[in-house]
């Protein structure tokens, strides 16, 4: 059934739908305009014309704006592209690991459309599976970082943990470079959480599952120990730049609270109960080792 | 009731598969108030939740509201908001490492049940302690009233942490756009992250694979958001008589 059809129906006995769509209802308003010439092939398309006019036109978001969103879709083309491998790559996972990577590389997927989206015409040209290299052997110009990324699952694992907690740092350094526009904003934050739900599960499949005691927990622990591959995941638990805005993983004091003084509270526990921001530097350098 | 029976006939031109939904969050629109409202909770659905929301703000009086706790306005309300969500968490935690459940249940359980306590706890300590800091006064301690949980099982337990961690997770969200100060906004970042965390593998928990799913993401693979008003009104629920939140001069936007 088409979505329009549906969403007409339901308006004759419930005039109030478009409200109960709530953050998107202004989207469906537009879409329900003109959208009875649109095939059903052809609705994920006009969506993303829709939620640049929901979201304003990418014009008027400013270059600080669009400079974090750029920043934001680079990474998720990258980790895109990295799940897409690995769910099309044979005999990685079993039927469970499967399922959830596909699942997480379909997100990533909707956040490099919803971007693609709200940036518009300010969006930076498309990057494609060729882009990337892995391996960080920079398309065979250096020794590889990670060998045989794509052929054992534990590696491919630490390198998931690694773009996944990237990523959360790196929405979370982001934020507040997009205080003025609340709108682009909260969808900044509405992915920040759902990649912060991928690490979780990212780390408990390299645990061994939820029937596994062990490490990675979770939540991160301190600084880690530079992390899975400490080699080349070290940067992703440490400190940005500056320092001080942007500290390791592993720091304890928060807004001036030294954390470890509350009562039966151990410094792991401190570090856990906090995750730190990173700047887009100190990102994209860490991201650079996988683009070509 | 009978606009409920009005609303189910006019569907009837619509397929079953429209027609449930409809039926069952009008249902809830105008029947939900007071009736299982535990249920309701432990059901962890977010169109539950909103619907709940609806509900209750609407039958918010006057006299119920000088009964309840204003957590203030401006980024110290949000704040304080937030403080009071820790404080829910972090009592549900500490009662769940009290239970005959937790000292039975799975080691890696065990193990994560004993650090998200922690984390709740140092999230509300720490907001007590920032609030204060900050030259503006936190609100009481709040007074818990988990009578409608089943603390004695797995299920009972997990779907009320999957419920509190998907609704902290909502509403800090929803709260970010609310902080006009960068600095707390950045420290809501890093607390909600955790939250997104905790959320995760307790759900890993109680069905693997379901750290993340369409009742907690949008088509857009957004994650959905809760107004303060949407969260207190499930909040609220697990709050006694005098302890209840009452966010309405909170920011808006």
């Amino acid at each position: 059934m088409n979505i329009l059809n549906i969403l007409a129906e339901i308006e004759k006995v419930d005039p109030e739908v478009y409200e109960r769509l709530d953050q998107r209802r202004q989207v469906f308003k537009h879409f329900a305009g003109f959208g009875k010439k649109l095939a059903a092939a052809a609705v994920p398309l006009a969506m993303g014309s829709m939620f640049q006019k929901a979201y304003g036109q990418s014009s008027s978001l400013g270059k600080q704006i669009t400079d974090v969103l750029n920043f934001a879709l680079t990474l998720e083309y990258l980790e895109y592209y990295f799940y897409d491998m690995g769910v099309k790559t044979r005999n990685l996972f079993v039927q469970a690991d499967l399922a959830a990577i596909t699942i997480i590389r379909d997100d990533e997927l909707k956040h490099v459309n919803f971007l693609k989206a709200v940036l518009g015409s300010s969006a930076i040209a498309p990057l494609t599976a060729n882009d990337f290299d892995f391996t960080g052997s920079k398309g065979g110009t250096r020794a590889p970082l990670i060998s045989e990324v794509f052929r054992y699952r534990q590696n491919f694992l630490a390198l998931a943990q690694a773009f996944e907690d990237t990523g959360v740092r790196a929405y979370k350094g982001g934020a507040p470079l997009l205080i003025e526009n609340n709108t682009v904003l909260e969808a900044a934050l509405n992915i920040h959480s759902v990649e912060a739900r991928h690490a979780s599960h990212i780390r408990t499949m390299r645990r061994g599952g939820t029937q596994a005691n062990g490490l990675p927990k979770s939540w991160i622990t301190g600084n880690e120990g530079g992390g899975p591959l400490p080699s080349v995941t070290a940067p992703v638990y440490g400190p940005g730049m500056p320092a001080d805005m942007f500290p390791s993983e592993a720091n304890v004091t928060q807004a001036g609270v030294n954390l470890t003084s509350i009562p039966n509270v151990t410094a792991d526990q401190a570090s856990e109960a906090f995750d730190e921001p990173l700047d887009m530097a100190t990102v994209l350098t860490i991201a650079s080792n996988f683009l070509k | 009731m009978s606009k409920v029976m009005h609303d189910a006939t006019e569907a009837k031109g619509l397929s079953e598969e429209l027609q449930t939904p409809l039926e069952r969050r009008t249902f809830l629109r105008y029947t939900g108030l007071g009736l299982a409202v535990g249920g309701l909770a432990l059901a962890g659905c977010n169109d539950v939740m909103e619907d709940m929301s609806q509900t209750q703000s609407a039958s918010a009086t006057a006299a119920d509201m000088a009964n309840m706790v204003d957590v203030g306005s401006g980024d110290v309300g949000v704040l304080n908001y937030a403080y009071a969500l820790e404080q829910l968490e972090a009592a549900f935690y500490a009662q769940v490492l009290q239970t005959q459940y937790y000292n039975s249940t799975s080691a890696p359980q065990r193990v994560a049940l004993r650090d998200i306590e922690a984390h709740e706890r140092i999230h509300r300590e720490f907001f007590k302690q920032a609030i204060t800091a900050a030259g503006a006064t936190p609100i009481k301690d709040l007074e818990v009233d988990f009578s409608s949980i089943d603390f004695r099982t797995k299920q009972g337990v997990l779907s009320v942490a999957k419920a509190f961690e998907d609704l902290g997770v909502a509403a800090y969200n929803g709260a970010g756009k609310l902080i006009k100060s960068a600095a707390y906004l950045t420290i809501a970042g890093k607390i909600v992250s955790v939250e997104a965390r905790h959320a995760a593998i307790i759900r890993d928990f109680l069905e693997y694979n379901t750290f993340v799913g369409p009742d907690v993401v949008d088509q857009n693979g957004l994650e959905k958001s809760m107004t303060p008003a949407q969260v207190v009104a499930v909040a609220n629920n697990f709050l006694k008589e005098g302890s209840k939140l009452n966010v309405s001069n909170l920011p808006t936007e």
